[in-house]
Parts: C-alpha cells; structure tokens; sequence
C-alpha cells in the first residue's frame, strides 16, 4: 500500500491550517452542543479516520451539509466534503424507514400524484401529524408540501411541438419539486424563456438528483441516479443544450456533489448544467429583451439559498431581479434558514432547525416584503411555516411581471 | 458583468479600497476566496503614525469605534508593544503599569486565555495579580455581576476578548457595569474584534451598492499589452469579469496571494514580478522566532502602484495590502500597511 493511499485527500484536508474560522460560520455549531463543529468533524476527524476507522463520530449526522464552512475556509478545504465523505464510508447503519421516505422524493411524487387531494388533506390534519411523528419521528409541527394532480412532465408533453417549435432551445431539469408539488414553477420558467424565443425540452427521463439520499445514507441509490442523471444530461450537452434548473440544490447537487461525494464522473456536463437565473441573466446582459408590464409592483426580500451561495451565483439572481421595474428589492444577509432538505423534518432536529433560522426569520420579518424570493424548495417550505410571509421562486417573479 | 472596478481580495485592504471606490460613485466587485487576515486582527493598527481622517471617516460610517492615543497595549502574553491607533476594544496606555492590583479572570473550560502569561507580564510591569475562573453563563449582566462580586480591591479587571461578535454594546456594557477598569487581552485565534471589524466594512460595503462575491476566487486573467480586460472566477467560470480597472489585495502566503516553490516566490493570477533572493537560503533564518526573511517578499511596483509582468507595468492594475510585503516599507506591515495602500492605490485610480 502506497502511504499517499492515507496521506492525500480529495478534499484538500492537508491545506487546514487549524485557523478556526469555518466554527465561526457553522450554523449548526451556534445551537447544538452536541454536534463537533466542521473543524472537528472535517479536517482533525479525518485525520484520526484515516488512522483507524474507529474514531468515526455518529454526531456528524448533525452536520446540514449547507457548506458555509466551505464558503468562509481561507484555504479551500473542502470541509463539509470531508464531513459528507466520512458518512458515507464509514456509517454503515442501514437508514431507517424515516429516513428512506424523506430521501425518496422521487418515488413519494408517484406515489403520491394520482391520489394528490387526499395525501393533502390527510398530512394536514394533526392527527397525523401525530402519527408521524410517533410512528416514524417526523415531527408533528412541520407542514407537509402540498402534491399537484398533474406533473410537470406529463403537461410539458402535451406542448412538445410548440416548444420544438422555438428557433434556440434549452433542457430543463426540473427536479421532484417542480414535477410533483409546484408544476406552476415550471410553467413559469416556459412563460419565461418563450418570451426570449427559446423552446424549452425535458431531459430524457431525469431522475431525482439524489441530494436527499446522499444525506440520509443511501449514496449506493443516489450514485444509481448520478450515473443515470449524467448520461441523460450528456445527451442534452452533445445536441448542444444547455441545461437549466430552478432548484438551486438540484443544481449544486449535479454540479459539485456527483462528483465530489460519489465519485461519478460529471465533467462532460457540469459546465452545462446552469440556474436558470443565471441563464436569463446572461441572455438580457447580452442584449435579449424581455417586455415587462407597465404597472408591475412588488416589494420583495431575497433570501440565498445555502448552495446558491456554495456556488456563489446568488449575484445572478439579485442583478435579474433588479433588471424586474417595479420590484423593490431589500437583499437579505446571507443567513441559513435551517431546513436543510429532509434535516428540520426530523424530530430530533426540529428544535435546532427552528434556532438556526430565527436570526433570518427576523430579518424577514423588518424586512417585511409582500414576498421573499428564493431559488430554493425547501427553504420555503421552512420559510412560509416560520414566518407566514409568501416565498416565490425568482422566475416565477419574472414570469409575472412580463406581458403575457 | 462589468464593474468600473474589481478587486481581488476581501480583507481589509481590499474592503478599504472598495468601500473608498463606492463611495466616489464608482461600481466595483470584490471577490473574496474565504475569510481573512481580519481574523485574526489583534485591534491594533501598526505604522500608522498618526490618526488618519480617512480611515477614522470610514469606520465610524461603519459603525466601528476606533481611539487614537500613542502608548503602549497589552499583548495575549502578557508583554507590552506600542500603539497609536486602536479599536474600541483595545487600551492603550500612557505606560505598562496602567493599574496597582489587576484581578484576571477567565472562563472556566476555556483554554485559549493565557491568564499565567498575562499575570507573569503584569507582575513584571509593576501590577500585583490575581487569577479567577467564573463558571460560562448566559447573559452579559451575569457575567457583569460575577466579576464584580470577585473585586477585592483591585482597580483593573483583564477579561478575555471574545465579547461582542455583531456589535461592540457587551463590550461598552463591561466597562460600565463593573467597578474597575476593565481590560481586554487577547485570545488564542480567531479574533472576535477582528471578526466584527471584518463584517462590519462587509456590510457598509454592500450598503454602498458594492458586489461582494464570498467564497469565489479569482484563478486567471485576460491581459493583452499590459492591459487586464478581465478577470476569470472558480465559481463564475465563463462569465468573466470586466473592468476599467483592477485592484490585486489578495494577500500575502496564508491568503495563497503569494507561492513559495521550492525554486521561487509566484504571484499566481496575473505572474506578476516578485521581489525575493535568487539564493533560497536567504529566504529563511533557521532560528524559528526570528524576523524571517520570506515575510518581506512582495510584488514589485512602480510608485503609482502599478505591478509588473517581465519588467513592465501593467497599467490599469493596482497592489495593495500585505501581497506588497516590505516593497514599500513607507506604508509600513499588517493593518498600516493595507490601510495605507489602499488608500494609495484609490487616489490612483481617482487622479483624472
């Protein structure tokens, strides 16, 4: 066995110089004592690790995985990497049936779209709230996201030729969320980019990205979709698309984590795969016109999104929105709302979840703005529940605010 | 994106010069690759002389106390250096022994407050001493209460400095409620002065209209006849960023600004001339505490700041903060050095 076999790390753990600073911006750390803090669990825990297996800690489960360490590290530790890393190969415990609901997304739109009216109103009663959380510990004080009746896929068919129609075309991958909680989102996006002239086309049968999975112990499924995920994207790259999306997890997620986390080879697409925001943006910078309504008023707040702010085009989506007239914009200060995916689902979470985001929450709440716009699904999920204050996706935004 | 500036580095050199740009209706971007030096600020600002009224202009816009009055200060390890210009946490006395009896307290389970150090220093300058520990509690008027509950004659309290990460009110808040002259030492590292003097010119930043892009690292440069049209981000990769022109404060080595090859001293964005020995064995002193040379190296200007690729000046790009290392000793090292710099490479860009 070579040493470099122990001694060199993907995620450049040899570069910590043990300056402290990721403890500071660890939104996890300021709540919950009983989590290590991303210098612990990361660099100086895998530096044990590599010694023996042994010294793996079950508190990096606390971890969100939001990868502001990351963000603030001074010398380009891939810390939360090697926080994710460890979970992945070394916690072998199987996930339990909680976690594997939570991780599904995919496979709990199926199940849930024929039958959506139902599953709305069951998870709307307390009682079953009660259930889940005594049976499963989802906790009972989280609302549920409501399922659509008609996925996005299905309606997006239906107008395949008109959008063949359009002289530049793009792919959209419209994650889980789009498909079966908020098909609007993505019809929003259509209203958007047809108004710029350009078609919009599915992928050739996406799968969820598997962010969910990768974080609730099931990297063996989620490297499945990965490897599923990158061949299709693959496709739409060599006919010379580009790949948009509206969630900025989906995106991050395709981007970064296939291959930093799963090892899957994602370098013939990642450059491809972009945020629609940034996109659109690109488009008007280089001259595209959108025509907006004359009397166009809103006053919004916008909140990024942990892994917008990891890939660091939050810029784009705040530089598009003030294109919008009529849009009075406050941007908030970059703070962690708390949910983390499937992580504030989990009752032993809940608490701390609610802690994390109450310094944005009170930024929204003087902010006090007819909607916070935010790139990101759950984020609202955790955003409408804390505060009662409206949270759109930036492109449903801009699809109304253009003539129709 | 075009900027009518963009800076490289988000310390307080960068911060200084964007903050200054901003506010003379200049559009500019800072990219910040992580945090910074302001860390692990120790509060004091070296080679200034004097109070400058830019400086005291911009941090009290900031909402950042800053005192000037030449003296000495109390390091972590209980020795004395001088000091002219200070923040608000920071003392700086007229002499060493600025108390009779000093009591010292510290948090119990904390490790990084070197009370023996201190007290050693103390005693030494003339300031009988005495330690105590106080249990970690919630609350700034539990703590306030505690350490004056302890006081026993003494007329100075030295207390940790690791109060007050948005705002310096705790700090304001010790000094009035305990019956002493309260003093604050420094850590072991990160600096929570530090830390909110960095968010702080963050904030009025950004509040000037400034893009900083946090995280992000500038990894190359579009430059034809010694001129940078653009620059290229990690995170923005295709989407480069234009400019008329460009401020380089990205640091000395621990901010990656400069390299050290076993063979050389590299400027890694732009290859810029640097400033160091052929002969290795001059870059270090082989005794560890000595003034080491390689601390001195920097990017070669020319007197408007201006760096060079093979001898020649790069005309719409600037240098400021500690990637200058001793290569213009009049603007001093640390803080004084990006401060004044800074404030250079601005009037720079300003002059018609």
């Amino acid at each position: 066995m070579s040493y470099q076999e122990k001694t060199i790390s993907n995620h450049n753990f040899e570069e910590c110089t043990k300056c402290t600073i990721c403890t500071l911006y660890c939104p996890v750390m300021k709540v919950n004592p009983l989590y290590p803090g991303p210098k612990q669990a990361g660099p100086d825990g895998e530096r044990l690790r590599l010694k023996n297996p042994w010294f793996f800690n079950y508190a990096l489960k606390y971890c969100m995985n939001c990868k502001r360490c990351e963000v603030s590290c001074p010398s380009g530790v891939g810390v939360a990497d090697l926080i994710q890393s460890a979970r992945i190969k070394y916690d072998k415990s199987a996930p339990k049936l909680r976690d594997r609901m939570l991780a599904s997304t995919d496979f709990m739109g199926k199940l849930a779209r024929p039958v959506a009216p139902l599953v709305n109103f069951g998870t709307s009663l307390g009682i079953t709230k009660t259930a889940l959380d005594w049976t499963l510990g989802i906790d009972h004080r989280r609302s549920f996201p409501k399922y659509s009746g008609r996925s996005f896929e299905s309606w997006l068919k239906k107008h395949a030729s008109k959008q063949a129609a359009f002289p530049e075309q793009v792919a959209y991958f419209h994650g889980c969320y789009v498909n079966y909680n908020n098909p609007q989102l993505g019809k929003d996006l259509v209203k958007v980019l047809n108004a710029l002239g350009i078609g919009v086309q599915l992928l050739d049968g996406e799968k969820c990205c598997g962010i969910a999975m990768i974080t609730n112990g099931m990297s063996a499924q989620a490297t499945k979709h990965a490897k599923h995920n990158v061949a299709v994207l693959g496709k739409a790259v060599d006919a010379g698309l580009k790949v948009v999306a509206t969630s900025s997890t989906c995106a991050f997620t395709m981007r970064d984590e296939y291959r930093s986390l799963l090892g899957v080879d994602n370098s013939a697409v990642r450059d491809s795969i972009l945020m629609a925001t940034r996109y659109i943006y690109e488009k008007l910078e280089n001259g595209a016109k959108l025509r907006f309504k004359p009397d166009f008023h809103l006053k919004a707040a916008y909140h990024t999104p942990c892994h917008m702010e990891k890939m660091g085009w939050g810029v784009f989506t705040e530089r598009l929105l003030r294109m919008i007239p009529g849009l009075e914009l406050t941007v908030l200060d970059s703070a962690c709302c708390g949910i983390a995916g499937t992580y504030g689902f989990k009752k032993e979470n809940y608490a701390s979840s609610q802690a994390i985001g109450e310094e944005l929450f009170k930024h929204i709440r003087e902010a006090d703005p007819e909607v916070v716009a935010c790139d990101c699904e759950t984020c609202k999920w955790q955003i409408e529940m804390s505060t009662g204050y409206t949270v759109m996706n930036p492109i449903s935004i801009l699809a109304e605010a253009i003539e129709d | 994106m075009r900027f009518d500036c963009v800076i490289t580095g988000g310390g307080l050199a960068g911060l200084i010069a964007g903050i200054s740009l901003q506010k003379e209706g200049r559009s500019t971007a800072i990219v910040s690759t992580g945090q910074n030096a302001m860390h692990f600020f120790s509060g004091t600002f070296e080679s200034v002389k004097e109070a400058p009224a830019r400086l005291a202009e911009i941090f009290e816009a900031a909402g950042i106390k800053v005192h000037y009055s030449a003296g000495v200060r109390l390091m972590p390890m209980g020795t004395f250096r001088e000091a002219e210009l200070a923040l608000g946490d920071v003392d700086i006395f007229p002499s060493e022994r600025f108390a009779s009896k000093a009591l010292i307290v510290s948090f119990r389970g904390e490790q990084g407050f070197f009370t023996g150090f201190l007290a050693d220093g103390l005693e030494k300058a003339g300031i009988a001493c005495r330690l105590a520990a106080i249990d970690r509690s919630s609350g700034i008027k539990k703590i306030a209460a505690a350490v004056s509950g302890l006081l026993d004659g003494e007329d100075a309290v030295v207390l940790p400095q690791v109060f007050g990460q948005k705002d310096s009110a705790d700090v304001e808040y010790l000094r009035e409620a305990i019956p002493a002259k309260v003093v604050f030492a420094g850590t072991q590292p990160p600096s929570v002065p530090g830390i909110r003097t960095q968010m702080q010119l963050k904030d009025y930043y950004i509040s000037l209209g400034g893009t900083f892009l946090q995280g992000d690292e500038v990894t190359g440069a579009h430059v034809h006849d010694g001129v940078v049209h653009s620059v290229v981000t990690r995170n923005l990769d295709s989407h480069y960023l234009e400019a008329d022109c460009f401020v380089l404060a990205s640091g000395g080595f621990f901010s990656k600004g400069l390299l050290a090859t076993p063979t050389s001293v590299v400027e890694p964005v732009f290859g810029l001339d640097v400033d160091y020995p052929a002969d290795r064995s001059e870059w270090y002193d082989p005794s560890f505490a000595a003034d080491q040379p390689y601390m001195r190296f920097g990017v070669k200007t020319d007197v408007a700041l201006h760096p060079m690729i093979a001898g020649e000046s790069v005309r719409n790009l600037y240098v400021a903060g500690s990637i200058l290392g001793a290569t213009r000793p009049e603007f001093g090292t640390g803080a004084g050095l990006a401060i004044r710099s800074a404030f250079a490479v601005v009037d720079s860009i300003l002059k018609p």
